[in-house]
């Protein structure tokens, strides 16, 4: 066991935990609302093996290396690479330092990405959107063009737009580690590199639709839903039905009673609960296809909560229980 | 009680001579008439005459087209979350080929409705606006007998291609508009750099 400290808030993990994974616990043991010291992630999935590394937005400022060592580490260190040590100290969102570094982070990941959210169907659930928002600058100094790609079509389930990616390799490793056949991968080297298919092949394994979900941005998006509505205008409802290869537990997003599409149900990480397969996804686009259990929680900073209401009867029980109690007061 | 200091008593008291024939207080009521008879108007003649409305009244939206014709508008849905009345609807559509003279993007509204006697014309819409497509003008809605004829959809909203049909909205753009229309980062509106990937 190691004694971690972040931001001043202790926690005990057991060795070999990465410090992103420690602020994750420390915020999940004191049920913070805000999540704010857990550092922000694009490349690194907890479902994902070997994922993290590449985007580097999760950096922080190791303060003390451990109790034996105390010194500090000379740079900002990527949290969701670096394994914890025993009374080790670390600075997040309390260092001005990180903060910065982060804000630079984000002005590289937007540099090649285009200003297209407008028409962009991640707009509102995009990881890179919030983080920008959250992090970024307000503009851009960049002189030169942006980079360009050819357009690739890569199946009939989903569109990849790749002036969009930011080069993350979730959707890689998706395609190595739930699909059994590997037909994804990444082509060519530094700035010119690109997700691709292997030779163009189709992705038709049953879940290669997962790689929607995992996609921070909107370089992979589902064609079924393409440019049907924006997310914040569709209805999203916790679901499942019986299927014979995934859970069937998923989100499905409704605009009256047509199901405009189906993901899978993101943890407050952003990250999918469980897989689903593609049929589950693709095409069962009834509402009769899905027992429907309620609303989906949707986080109130989301634009996505904006006229979603939940709970109505359990807000209606509390305001009955405040005004009773203000009554026997009296 | 006395409810209010401005309350009166009533008296029931006799009208003297001058009240009682009349004549006097109708030739004063007369000439108060009369004296109007030559005073200033206030009134005008409506159809004929109009009074004069500011460059940024906020009246009939209009969709705009690009220098070279194209709708403006993506259907990127910022004006219907903004509309605090909730009188915008929009259907988007992707773009097909040979109709890039049509629509400046990938992605545009083939359904863009806005309920006339829901919007209460505070602007939020052009302000969400961020590729410039939706303005308030200086025209007023015109009036009609049904509702359902405020319900307008793009014929009504879209500008015309033909440059006498064009809506002039260049008054509504302040000082630190047009500074910002300098801006680098602005680059992504111009026609020059359209960029359609």
């Amino acid at each position: 066991m190691a004694k971690v400290t972040i931001d001043g808030h202790s926690i005990e993990v057991p060795d070999g935990t990465t410090i992103l994974q420690a602020a994750r616990m420390i915020v999940d043991a004191n049920n913070y609302e805000g999540a704010n010291i857990a550092p922000p992630t694009m490349c690194y999935y907890s479902k994902l093996k070997t994922s993290g590394g590449y985007c580097r937005t999760c950096i922080v400022k190791v303060t003390k290396g451990s109790e034996k060592d105390p010194r500090p580490m000379p740079k900002p260190v990527a949290s969701c690479r670096t394994t914890v040590m025993d009374g080790m100290e670390v600075v997040n969102i309390t260092s001005p330092e990180v903060l910065e570094s982060r804000k630079a982070v984000v002005e590289f990941l937007l540099i090649n990405h285009p200003l297209d959210c407008p028409i962009c169907d991640q707009a509102g659930e995009c990881h890179l959107q919030d983080l920008g928002y959250e992090h970024g600058l307000a503009k851009t100094r960049y002189d030169f063009e942006r980079r360009t790609f050819e357009k690739i079509d890569i199946g009939p389930y989903v569109k990849l737009h790749m002036t969009r990616c930011i080069m993350c390799f979730r959707c890689i490793k998706v395609a190595d580690q739930i699909t059994d056949n590997r037909f994804q991968g990444m082509l060519f080297r530094g700035d010119a590199s690109e997700i691709s298919t292997y030779i163009e092949k189709a992705i038709d394994n049953d879940f290669s639709g997962n790689v929607i979900d995992v996609c921070p941005v909107g370089a992979l998006t589902d064609k079924t839903f393409r440019f049907k509505s924006r997310v914040w205008f569709a209805k999203p409802m916790d679901a499942h039905r019986y299927c014979k290869k995934c859970s069937g537990k998923v989100a499905i997003w409704l605009k009256a009673d047509e199901v405009l599409r189906v993901t899978s149900r993101k943890d407050k990480w952003g990250e999918a609960e469980e897989w689903i397969c593609n049929e589950c996804r693709f095409e069962k686009k009834k509402t009769s296809d899905w027992i429907i259990e309620g609303p989906r929680h949707i986080d109130r900073h989301s634009v996505i909560s904006a006229n979603h209401y939940e709970n109505l009867t359990k807000l209606k029980l509390d305001i009955g229980k405040q005004q009773k109690q203000l009554a026997d007061k009296k | 009680m006395q409810l209010t200091s401005r309350s009166k008593v009533v008296s029931n008291k006799t009208m003297t001579f001058k009240e009682r024939i009349y004549l006097p207080a109708i030739f004063s009521g007369m000439m108060i008439t009369l004296s109007h008879l030559f005073k200033k108007k206030v009134t005008i003649q409506y159809p004929e005459q109009t009074r004069p409305v500011s460059q940024i009244y906020r009246g009939q939206h209009t969709l705009k087209r690009d220098e070279i014709g194209a709708e403006r508008c993506t259907a990127c849905g910022l004006c219907a979350i903004a509309c605090p009345a909730e009188a915008i609807i929009m259907v988007a559509a992707e773009r097909k080929k040979g109709e890039e003279h049509l629509y400046r993007e990938e992605k545009y509204a083939a359904v863009y409705e806005i309920n006339m006697l829901r919007c209460i014309f505070c602007g939020d819409c052009e302000e969400a606006c961020p590729k410039e497509a939706i303005f308030l003008t200086d025209r007023k809605v015109d009036s009609d007998y049904q509702r359902k004829s405020f319900i307008y959809g793009k014929d009504i909203l879209v500008e015309g291609i033909e440059p006498d049909k064009r809506v002039d909205v260049s008054k509504r753009e302040t000082a630190a508009v047009a500074e910002f229309k300098t801006h680098k980062e602005y680059d992504h509106n111009k026609v020059l750099k359209r960029n359609n990937k």
